[in-house]
C-alpha cells in the first residue's frame, strides 16, 4: 500500500469549467499576440488539432484544411511559419462566444462547444472578417495544466481567403 | 493619361500579342475586363472541354452538382436511366438559378420563382397555371414546352470525372487530352475514387495566374521553401516536363533516384518512402510507393482550369474558377480509392498538410499570384518575361528549371483567342 502512495499520484481529476474556459481564452489571445511558439503547448503531446469545414465534417470525412496528429506536427507548422512559409503579414483578433459544455465522454475530460469569430487585419490596414465557425474541445490535466487533447476547429464556410498559416 | 485609362480605350480586338510571341504575356491579359469577357466566350464556351465534377458525386438517380464552366452556372444531373447530363443552371422562363444547392437528389428539377419544372435531362416538365386561372390568363396556345428547355452541354466522363462542353463540334476527352495526358490520367485515378475531403480558397488574381503558376516548375525549390527548412532528403530531383500535342495541357513529373533499400521495405511495398528529415511530426510524409514506374511526384494540367497533383500518396483534383478579373476560387478535391486500406487512407490524410490552403508546402500560391496581379495592374502595356529554359514550346524530359509549360499554355492560349 505504502508504495502504491511513494509514486506521485496520476493526476485523474477533470478539469474544471473555470479551468477549460480560461484556457481557450488565454489560447485566442496567445495567437492573437503572435505567440506562436507558445501554441502547441496549449496542446497535450499527443492531442488532435483539426480544422475543417463543416461541409467536409457532417458528410464525416477525413480531410479539412490542418490536421496536426501530436504536438510534434504543431511544432513544425510553427517552425515552416517561421522559417518556410512566405506570406504577407497579418494578425487575427478572436471573438469567442460563451462555451457550451458538452456531455463528458470521459471522466477525466471536459468536451465544451464555443462559437468564434476571427478578424485578420493585414499588414495594408485592411481588415476581413476571416473565419466563423466553432471550436468543439476536449480538455484534460496534464502535468497539472488543463490542456487540449482534441482541438476540432470548424469553419462554416468551405471557402478560405487566400491562405491559413497563423493557427485558428 | 495614367496607363490603366489608356488601355481601358483600346478595344480587345486591337489586342497585338508582343513580337517575341509566347516568351512574353502583356499584363494587360490579367486586369482587362474586355478579354475576360472574350475568354468566357472563346474559351469556356468554345472548343474546350472543361471539367464539371466526379462521377461519384452524382452516383445515383435524382442526384445532381452545380458548378461553373467560366462563370456560366452549370447543373450535372443523372437521370433514372444512369445518363449523365449537364445543363446551363438557368430558367428558360426568367433567367433565375434552377439548382441552388451544391448537391442534393431530387425527382425533378424545379425553379422556385414560377415553379417551371424539368426533367432530370433539362426538358421542360411543366408549366404553373399554363392554361390559367378560371379559364383567365395563361399561355398562348401556340405555347411549345419542346422550345423552352435548360440548355444542355455536352458531357463525357473520362477515369470518374465528367467534363462538358458548349461546343458543338469538338473531339472526345481522350483525344483533347492527347495519348500521353490520357494514359498519365489513367495511372492516376483510372480506378474506384473515393472523396476524402474539399475545399476552396479565394486567391485575388486573374485565373491565368495560376494555370501558369501551375505549370511553372521553376518556382517549386524556390518560393517553396518547406523541403529545404525542413532538410527533407527528397531523392526524386531527377524529373521533367511533358507537354501534350497541342501544348495546352502539361505534365511536370519527379522521379525518386534508385537507392538501397531495405528487402523487407521492398517486399512490403509499405513505408519504403522513408523521408529523412528534421520534421518533429515525421509522421507527415509516412508515405508507400504506389507505382512502379518510381514517379513520386506529378502536377498535370488540363486545358482551361484544371489540375491533377500525385504527391507522395497525396492525389487531388485542383480546379479553379473565375470569378471576375481579378479573383479565382481554387478548389481542392482531396482523392483515394475504393481499394485502400485504413493505413494508406491515413497515409494519404496525414499527407494533405502539404497542399490547399494551409499547405506546408504550397501555401504561399495562395498569395503569390497576388501579388503579381497587384504588381502588374497599373502598366498594361508591359510584359512578363518567360525565357527559362529557353525559347521553345517543347517537352523537356530531363529537367524542371524551365518555364516551357508556361510557354505551351500562352500558346494554347493564343490559339483559341485569336491573338
Amino acid at each position: 500500500m505504502h508504495n502504491v502512495l511513494d509514486k506521485p499520484l496520476k493526476q485523474v481529476a477533470a478539469p474544471t469549467r473555470d479551468q477549460v474556459v480560461d484556457l481557450i481564452t488565454a489560447y485566442a489571445h496567445s495567437v492573437d499576440d503572435m505567440r506562436l511558439d507558445a501554441w502547441p503547448q496549449f496542446f497535450t503531446s499527443d492531442a488532435l488539432y483539426h480544422v475543417t469545414t463543416r461541409e467536409n465534417h457532417e458528410a464525416g470525412l477525413p480531410i479539412g484544411v490542418v490536421r496536426c496528429v501530436g504536438r510534434g506536427m504543431m511544432q513544425d507548422r510553427v517552425k515552416a511559419f517561421y522559417s518556410a512559409n512566405i506570406f504577407e503579414p497579418h494578425t487575427y483578433s478572436h471573438m469567442i462566444g460563451r462555451s457550451e459544455f458538452l456531455e463528458p465522454t470521459s471522466d477525466v475530460a471536459i468536451s465544451a462547444r464555443s462559437n468564434f469569430q476571427i478578424v485578420r487585419t493585414m499588414e495594408t490596414g485592411r481588415m476581413d472578417l476571416f473565419a466563423v465557425g466553432k471550436y468543439l474541445d476536449e480538455v484534460v490535466i496534464e502535468d497539472g495544466q488543463p490542456c487540449f487533447r482534441k482541438r476540432v476547429v470548424i469553419l462554416d464556410s468551405r471557402n478560405v481567403d487566400i491562405l491559413i498559416v497563423i493557427p485558428l | 493619361m495614367s496607363p490603366t485609362v489608356q488601355a481601358g480605350r483600346n478595344e480587345a480586338s486591337e489586342f497585338r500579342w508582343p513580337p517575341q510571341g509566347v516568351t512574353r504575356a502583356p499584363y494587360r491579359l490579367f486586369t482587362d475586363p474586355e478579354i475576360y469577357k472574350l475568354e468566357q466566350e472563346r474559351i469556356f464556351r468554345g472548343k474546350t472541354w472543361n471539367f464539371l465534377c466526379l462521377d461519384i458525386e452524382i452516383q445515383n438517380a435524382g442526384d445532381y452538382r452545380t458548378t461553373t464552366v467560366g462563370e456560366t452556372p452549370v447543373v450535372v444531373t443523372r437521370d433514372r436511366d444512369g445518363k449523365i447530363h449537364a445543363m446551363v443552371n438557368r430558367c428558360a422562363h426568367k433567367g433565375a438559378l434552377v439548382c441552388l444547392k451544391k448537391k442534393d437528389n431530387v425527382a425533378s428539377l424545379s425553379c422556385v420563382y414560377h415553379a417551371w419544372n424539368y426533367e432530370l435531362d433539362g426538358k421542360l416538365k411543366g408549366v404553373a397555371f399554363r392554361n390559367g386561372v378560371r379559364g383567365q390568363g395563361g399561355m398562348p396556345e401556340d405555347f411549345d414546352p419542346a422550345q423552352h428547355r435548360l440548355r444542355p452541354l455536352r458531357v463525357e466522363s473520362f477515369c470518374g470525372m465528367v467534363f462538358g462542353t458548349f461546343a458543338d463540334e469538338i473531339e472526345d476527352v481522350e483525344t483533347y487530352l492527347g495519348p500521353e495526358m490520357a494514359s498519365f490520367i489513367k495511372r492516376n485515378l483510372g480506378r474506384p475514387l473515393r472523396i476524402l475531403g474539399t475545399h476552396s480558397q479565394m486567391i485575388h488574381n486573374n485565373w491565368k495566374l495560376y494555370a501558369e503558376n501551375l505549370r511553372d516548375s521553376y518556382h517549386a525549390t524556390l518560393l517553396h521553401t518547406f523541403y529545404t527548412t525542413f532538410k527533407v532528403n527528397r531523392l526524386d530531383m531527377d524529373g521533367g516536363i511533358t507537354l501534350s500535342e497541342r501544348k495546352w495541357h502539361h505534365l511536370s513529373f519527379a522521379r525518386r533516384a534508385k537507392m538501397q533499400e531495405a528487402v523487407e521495405y521492398v517486399e512490403a511495398k509499405v513505408h519504403s518512402a522513408n523521408y529523412e528529415s528534421a520534421l518533429d511530426g515525421p509522421g507527415l510524409l509516412e508515405a508507400w510507393e504506389e507505382f512502379d514506374d518510381g514517379i513520386t511526384h506529378s502536377i498535370q494540367t488540363v486545358f482551361p482550369n484544371m489540375c491533377i497533383q500525385f504527391t507522395l500518396n497525396s492525389l487531388a483534383i485542383r480546379f479553379f474558377a473565375p470569378r471576375g478579373v481579378d479573383q479565382t476560387e481554387l478548389f481542392w478535391i482531396y482523392l483515394g480509392y475504393e481499394r485502400d486500406t485504413e493505413e494508406q487512407s491515413s497515409m494519404r490524410v496525414m499527407q494533405s498538410n502539404l497542399t490547399g490552403a494551409a499547405g506546408l508546402v504550397s501555401l504561399e500560391d495562395g498569395c503569390i499570384n497576388e501579388f503579381v496581379q497587384r504588381g502588374t495592374r497599373a502598366d498594361p502595356d508591359q510584359s512578363s518575361f518567360i525565357e527559362m529554359g529557353g525559347r521553345e514550346v517543347e517537352s523537356e524530359r530531363n529537367s524542371r528549371a524551365t518555364e516551357t509549360a508556361v510557354r505551351g499554355f500562352w500558346h494554347g492560349y493564343r490559339h483559341i483567342m485569336g491573338f
